[in-house]
């Protein structure tokens, strides 16, 4: 949710909940190459925010800027009402799962997980029974004493996630952890952190790229694009309310409609609907699972229009139909899987006026 | 994959080579060990253990041993104390200037051994560089004598010979550490002090041996520093090997000797292999 504040600067915070975290106009710059500029987020208690975005959007330097590896431009970074960017990383209450995990290779499992412990200066009694309540936690008691050459990719993630989450730290950040697993294991995984999120009750921030991903686990996501928030919002609203074209194609599929509206009326090739927005060009979004082919039963607020069939491809339960209107127009229309008849002559397809959602044009940017 | 001819032509001049220079003299060493040299000054082809036996009980053999062992690990600790902070500092904290810095490691290497070693012969001389400074500012009345044609000069002119030779394979093995296990231990916790201790030596302990086991090595073995700046007392027993075979003219000694320094040598590289292997984790 976007409110202003008294200084005038747009900060988008979690509703109902104390915020954790503050990121204030944070930028940063690696010479001339700016990769984040004026960042400003709010980040709840207890809340799982995942930080969507291409490669080279800055995402990961955000990350590494809350954990104390990279110093911030401009701006500032606030944790729990104190100052958290003037920090070295050795004393923020923040840990990290890195990408590639990096365990360290001369400790084995144990002693990977206990390190916090170790350098906290922690009784030895206290270090052994937290280390083997953090391992049956991940389920890894059984290679306690592994190096972590000798354990898989999976098994890795989960030693790390144990490391990290056994300093019992206020944030937890994790920088595309689950990217080197295969596609079986990374969604049983996205489950696992999911719930495991819910039951340690730490605020986690997940870095990933992949849109699938950030949906299925985050109470939030932060879309970054080319160092700049483009839209912060929970999985639902991002979908079914993208802020801008870019939002709107880069969660999920959808169709864009250039539209001019006249008298309440949109207008896009053969499509017309009604709409409240005032005279002039407009853009919207039209999810493809969002257009049907028509019922016989024609109601009254469905949208019609005619087009030709011109490619199907089976996706599973769904099927992705690609139609070609009357006047040339191309759409993507997602439907439950069946036979279509296989012939020239045009279908009817409709949808809901309120499903063609007004978008703001995505200037074509610049990747610097 | 390739032809036998193929293989046969890259393989068998390599192995001529080492045949020819390097097993058929070592052989020959070792034949020589067991013979003797007559009163007439001949070399006389009865086999016996009489010179492993002379190099035993005469102290002046063993001893010179032992004090080119000493002066050998004092070069290994030297160079050892001055490569690492060296190539800890190039690979972590050199940032841009890395490059420039790891070619003026180097280039000392380009220049003559002779010329470094003849350097400090003018620098410590009792009319050198070191002491005329040292009596201009009336630090000292009398040029120090130590300084020159001694253990000490020996310790330093190899120091500074093989310091390179340290921070190389220290170097190496610094740069092959993964910075992302250094940025995992600041984010436990770790002060840059205890991951330096608890992180990042560990990973570079195979980089520590193969350098310290290169400083031993190559001074141990070394005669013309200890030629030219040793003096009597900075003697070292390749100095022996070289007049036995020389002046003296007993080669079955000098054989002896260089076998004994050959078996010790190939025992160190032995056990530090199996010491690196123990500790790299690639």
């Amino acid at each position: 949710m976007a409110t202003t504040s008294e200084s005038g600067v747009v900060t988008h915070t979690h509703p109902n909940s104390a915020s954790l975290v503050s990121i204030r106009s944070v930028a940063k710059h690696f010479g001339k190459n700016i990769v984040l500029r004026d960042i400003s987020l709010e980040i709840a208690e207890g809340e799982f925010l995942t930080i969507l975005g291409e490669s080279g959007s800055g995402k990961t330097t955000l990350l590494r800027i809350l954990a104390g590896f990279e110093q911030s431009t401009a701006g500032e970074v606030w944790m729990s009402g104190e100052r958290l960017d003037t920090q070295p990383p050795y004393r923020r209450r923040v840990n990290t799962v890195f990408q590639n995990y990096a365990l360290f290779p001369h400790m084995t499992v144990e002693q990977n997980v206990g390190y916090g412990l170790a350098i906290a200066k922690r009784p030895a009694a206290e270090i052994e029974s937290r280390v083997a309540e953090a391992l049956a936690k991940v389920k890894m008691s059984a290679y306690a004493k592994s190096k972590p050459s000798k354990i898989s990719g999976g098994q890795q993630q989960r030693i790390a996630l144990a490391r990290a989450l056994i300093n019992r730290p206020s944030l937890l950040l994790l920088d595309e952890p689950l990217s080197a697993l295969d596609a079986n294991l990374r969604r049983q995984m996205q489950v696992e952190l999911k719930a495991l999120q819910r039951e340690v009750g730490i605020t986690f921030i997940f870095v990933t790229h992949d849109q699938e991903e950030a949906m299925v686990m985050s109470d939030r996501i932060a879309l970054l694009r080319s160092g700049e928030l483009e839209q912060v919002a929970s999985p639902r609203d991002i979908y079914n309310r993208p802020a801008t074209s870019y939002t709107a194609q880069f969660i999920g599929h959808t169709n864009l409609l250039q539209a001019d509206i006249r008298h309440g009326t949109a207008t896009c090739g053969a499509l017309q609907w009604p709409t409240s927005l005032p005279d002039g060009p407009a853009l919207f979004s039209l999810r493809p699972e969002c257009i049907r082919p028509a019922t016989t039963a024609p109601s009254l607020a469905a949208i019609r229009f005619r087009a030709q069939l011109r490619d199907q491809a089976f996706h599973g339960s769904t099927d992705l139909l690609r139609v070609e209107s009357d006047t040339g127009q191309i759409l993507t229309i997602r439907t439950a899987s069946r036979d279509l008849p296989n012939s020239d002559a045009p279908l009817e397809f409709e949808f809901s006026a309120e499903d063609a959602v007004p978008v703001r044009a995505s200037n074509s940017k610049e990747r610097t | 994959m390739f032809s036998r001819a193929y293989r046969t032509a890259i393989t068998v001049p390599p192995l001529v080579w080492v045949a020819v220079f390097l097993l058929v003299p070592y052989l020959l060493m070792f034949c020589y060990s067991f013979w003797s040299v007559s009163e007439s000054g001949t070399i006389v082809h009865s086999w016996n253990l009489d010179n492993y036996h002379e190099l035993l009980t005469k102290p002046v053999y063993w001893q010179t041993l032992l004090r080119s062992m000493w002066i050998a690990a004092r070069v290994t600790f030297f160079s050892m104390l001055l490569g690492y902070p060296l190539a800890y500092f190039l690979s972590f904290h050199a940032g841009g200037r890395k490059d420039l810095y790891y070619q003026l490691v180097i280039i000392p290497l380009w220049v003559s051994y002779l010329v470094r070693a003849y350097a400090w012969k003018t620098i410590l001389g009792t009319d050198g560089v070191l002491n005329t400074l040292l009596q201009y500012v009336h630090l000292t009345r009398h040029p120090l004598d130590f300084l020159l044609y001694s253990p000490f000069a020996v310790v330093l002119t190899l120091t500074h010979i093989y310091t390179p030779f340290t921070f190389l394979p220290i170097y190496a093995s610094l740069e092959h550490i993964p910075r992302n296990l250094v940025e995992a231990s600041h984010d436990l916790g770790a002060t840059p002090a205890q991951t330096f201790w608890r992180v990042i030596f560990p990973l570079s302990i195979p980089g520590v041996l193969a350098g310290a086991t290169f400083a031993f090595v190559l001074s141990l073995g070394d005669f013309l520093a200890p030629l030219l700046l040793g003096g009597p007392s900075g003697i070292m027993i390749s100095n022996i090997v070289v007049s036995l075979f020389g002046a003296a003219y007993n080669w079955p000694l000098g054989a002896a000797i260089s076998l004994c320094m050959l078996a010790l040598v190939l025992a160190l590289i032995f056990f530090s292999e199996r010491l690196e292997k123990k500790w790299s984790f690639q």
